[in-house]
């Protein structure tokens, strides 16, 4: 194996021989004049993040701190999903009534599939793309929790938006850094445009999305 | 159908059917002629239909995505600057990607070529004992040929994204990169299923074929025991590896899976997550036309209790070095294969993905095939364009595709003189431009030589234009008229007013 190593780097080198020995990664200039912090006042970032995940087709709301449970027994209750797969710490002020909650200490994946959805947070945010990320991270799970039940509700705390690609970049070099969560970025539901060109929503993934925003 | 018709057809199977060519830099056969592919493709109407669809509504959705982005020229610069510096330092960085893949518990391997990653990944499955195998889209796991490679030690191997599904079940070749099925409509998509689906009844509606997708696959995922993907990125400072993906089929194949395998192309390395940050927003926007593409998986080594919980990444050459070498070939390596520059380019959106003979189509095929198997083995690509420059503008990293095809035009030619001898030498456009850089080197030649030609014309000329010339010249006058010397020249016209 080493041998393959030692090949390719050195033919690196000697493909490089143009490149002076001095030369350090940092000489060779890159220069950074994109947008890398929003100016958007916080109200507005929460109302073109909503516009922008209605865009891909996904169902998303606003809810009041103290109306998130009924928000979420309602969400159950009109896809009619009687078996809710969550996160082990999820907060019990989001159990959802009269759903049979499926909590996720060491669920296979068969288990998951025969679910009728999942309800977890997320990490962050993102307004200029409608963007949710999960890193694994408080009340988001395993990745395969999110993975294989058809039905994926999503709470996103109105402080957790952000304005730009850059600035979630930001949070996620930290996220990948301090013990290296694997991390996903959500934006819509599952979709295929294999066929003609034409827009399917919902292939491998929930087929259906729906984001509580709250606060 | 007509006997002409069927003709067509005939040929058109044929072609479809022909083995798909091997990029591989070792035991290279010449790729055949751009344009014999080319006039084959035209003559089908069904798939022009297609591609015109098909490029017309992709590049309408990117033009919009962005024209919204008030910094996309900062942006684009930025892309191409930070691929400049991880090239002009790719030794580096692979060692430092390298250090963190192992340090979260990932394992790195290096292959030189084609067989040396068929080799390591296969031995890897067969170590694990696996039997199914899923896989993500990776145009780099088909320039390797890795498919036929796990076949051939009896390994199942399933494509999941669902165009390279379709290609897989009806055994052809991809022919865009975002879209691998583009030539193929619903109609022929709902009988292949039927057929290998083994389903009664189906509509074509897209929505039917996707969902008869779904159900098929969904088993293969649950049972898989290796997975494997390709890397649109990795980090090299903290070992983060990218799939940027649709349809959720990337994400199944990066999860589920005991044991994920990735192959990557050396050049797919990026310093940072800020830096991954720029190439996020430039990605998606140029290729499907989105603000953000559905989904996108990052993993870091390995998490316990989340995931596979074996990782392997190897890392391919496969001619890549080659590239890499050429100061002006170089920037090829840019490239994140976004597929916008297919789009808008006027020869691909006719002639379609086949005719260029090589899993990497378009205008970024036509300069990164020549060079990873030599421009001895694939002269005619650089010559697939009309250098319009649609290609340039749109490229989200900047890579001037029109300097590169130039560069491997006169490489073509500087190759067929060396080493195809006489014939190279007696080629007439290699003679006609000898003659002219003779004539142009000395100004009393080149105005006895345009006195010489004003005579030598007449019979050719004809109602003020030459619509046809003999012999080797003929094919120049085939498709376009050439203008006659004028009565006077301008240096005449010069001498006579002010002289």
């Amino acid at each position: 194996m080493s041998t393959g190593k030692e090949a390719i780097l050195s033919s690196i080198r000697a493909a490089l021989r143009d490149v002076p020995a001095a030369e350090k990664p940092s000489d060779v200039p890159v220069s950074r004049d994109y947008l890398k912090h929003s100016e958007t006042p916080r109200e507005e970032l929460v109302f073109l993040f909503m516009e922008r995940v209605a865009e891909y087709k996904a169902t998303v709301r606003r809810v009041s701190e103290e109306a998130l449970r009924a928000a979420i027994t309602e969400a159950c209750h009109m896809r009619g999903v009687g078996r809710l797969v969550v996160p082990p710490d999820l907060p019990q002020e989001w159990e959802p009534e009269s759903v049979e909650l499926l909590r996720d200490e060491g669920l296979s994946h068969e288990q998951l599939d025969r679910s009728d959805g999942v309800l977890t947070g997320c990490a962050l945010g993102i307004a200029q793309t409608g963007t949710i990320v999960l890193d694994g991270g408080e009340v988001q799970g395993r990745r395969a929790i999110t993975l294989l039940p058809d039905y994926h509700l999503c709470v996103v705390r109105e402080e957790q938006i952000v304005g730009l690609v850059p600035e979630a970049f930001a949070h996620l070099a930290y996220t990948v850094g301090e013990g290296g969560r694997p991390i996903t970025l959500i934006s819509g539901p599952s979709a295929t445009s294999d066929i003609e060109l034409s827009r399917v929503e919902g292939v491998h993934g929930p087929r259906t999305l729906e984001v509580l925003v709250v606060g | 159908m007509p006997e002409s018709q069927r003709n067509i057809q005939q040929k058109h199977d044929m072609f479809r059917g022909q083995q798909s060519t091997l990029i591989q830099t070792h035991s290279i056969g010449v790729i055949p002629p751009f344009q014999d592919g080319a006039r084959i493709a035209l003559e089908n109407t069904q798939l022009r239909r297609n591609l015109h669809k098909a490029t017309q509504t992709i590049r309408a959705k990117r033009a919009a995505v962005v024209d919204e982005m008030p910094d996309w020229e900062p942006l684009r610069e930025a892309g191409r600057a930070l691929k400049q510096r991880v090239l002009r330092h790719l030794d580096d960085y692979l060692l430092e990607l390298e250090a963190s893949v192992q340090r979260a518990g990932g394992q790195v391997h290096w292959a030189r070529d084609a067989d040396e990653a068929n080799r390591i990944i296969t031995d890897l499955v067969r170590g694990y004992g696996a039997k199914q195998v899923v896989k993500v889209k990776s145009i780099t796991t088909d320039e390797v040929h890795l498919n036929n490679s796990l076949q051939s030690i009896g390994v199942e191997v399933t494509e999941t994204d669902l165009a390279e599904l379709i290609i897989q079940l009806a055994d052809e070749r991809s022919s865009h990169i975002l879209v691998p099925a583009i030539h193929k409509n619903r109609a022929e998509i709902r009988e292949l299923f039927i057929r290998k689906f083994g389903l009664e009844e189906l509509s074509d509606s897209p929505k039917e074929l996707a969902e008869a997708a779904r159900l098929h696959l969904r088993r293969k995922f649950l049972s898989a025991e290796v997975g494997i993907s390709g890397a649109n990125f990795a980090v090299a400072e903290t070992g983060t590896v990218c799939v940027v993906e649709s349809e959720g089929n990337g994400r199944m194949c990066t999860t589920l899976p005991p044991v994920l395998i990735t192959l990557m192309g050396i050049e797919k390395v990026v310093p940072s997550m800020d830096d991954l940050g720029v190439f996020m927003q430039l990605l998606p926007r140029s290729s499907t036309g989105e603000r953000m593409n559905p989904y996108n998986s990052l993993w870091t080594g390995v998490t316990r209790g989340d995931g596979p919980q074996h990782f392997h990444l190897v890392l391919l050459d496969n001619g890549r070095t080659r590239v890499l070498a050429d100061e002006i070939g170089r920037q090829t390596l840019y490239c994140i294969r976004c597929s916008a520059c297919l789009n808008v380019c006027p020869v691909y959106s006719r002639t379609g993905g086949h005719a260029y003979h090589s899993v990497y189509p378009g205008p970024i095929g036509a300069i990164l095939t020549p060079q990873l198997v030599g421009v001895e083995n694939a002269p005619s690509l650089p010559y697939a364009s009309s250098l319009c420059g649609a290609c340039y503008e749109v490229c989200p990293v900047k890579i001037n595709i029109p300097e590169v095809l130039i560069h491997l035009r006169g490489e073509v030619v500087r190759h067929q003189q060396d080493h195809d001898g006489l014939r190279g030498r007696a080629d007439p456009e290699n003679v006609a431009m000898k003659t002219l850089a003779y004539l142009f080197a000395d100004p009393a030649r080149y105005e006895r030589a345009q006195k010489l030609g004003r005579v030598g014309q007449w019979p050719l000329a004809r109602g003020g234009s030459i619509q046809w010339l003999p012999g080797a010249l003929a094919g120049w006058t085939a498709m376009r008229d050439l203008k006659p010397m004028p009565k006077q020249t301008f240096r005449e016209w010069w001498r006579t007013t002010r002289g």
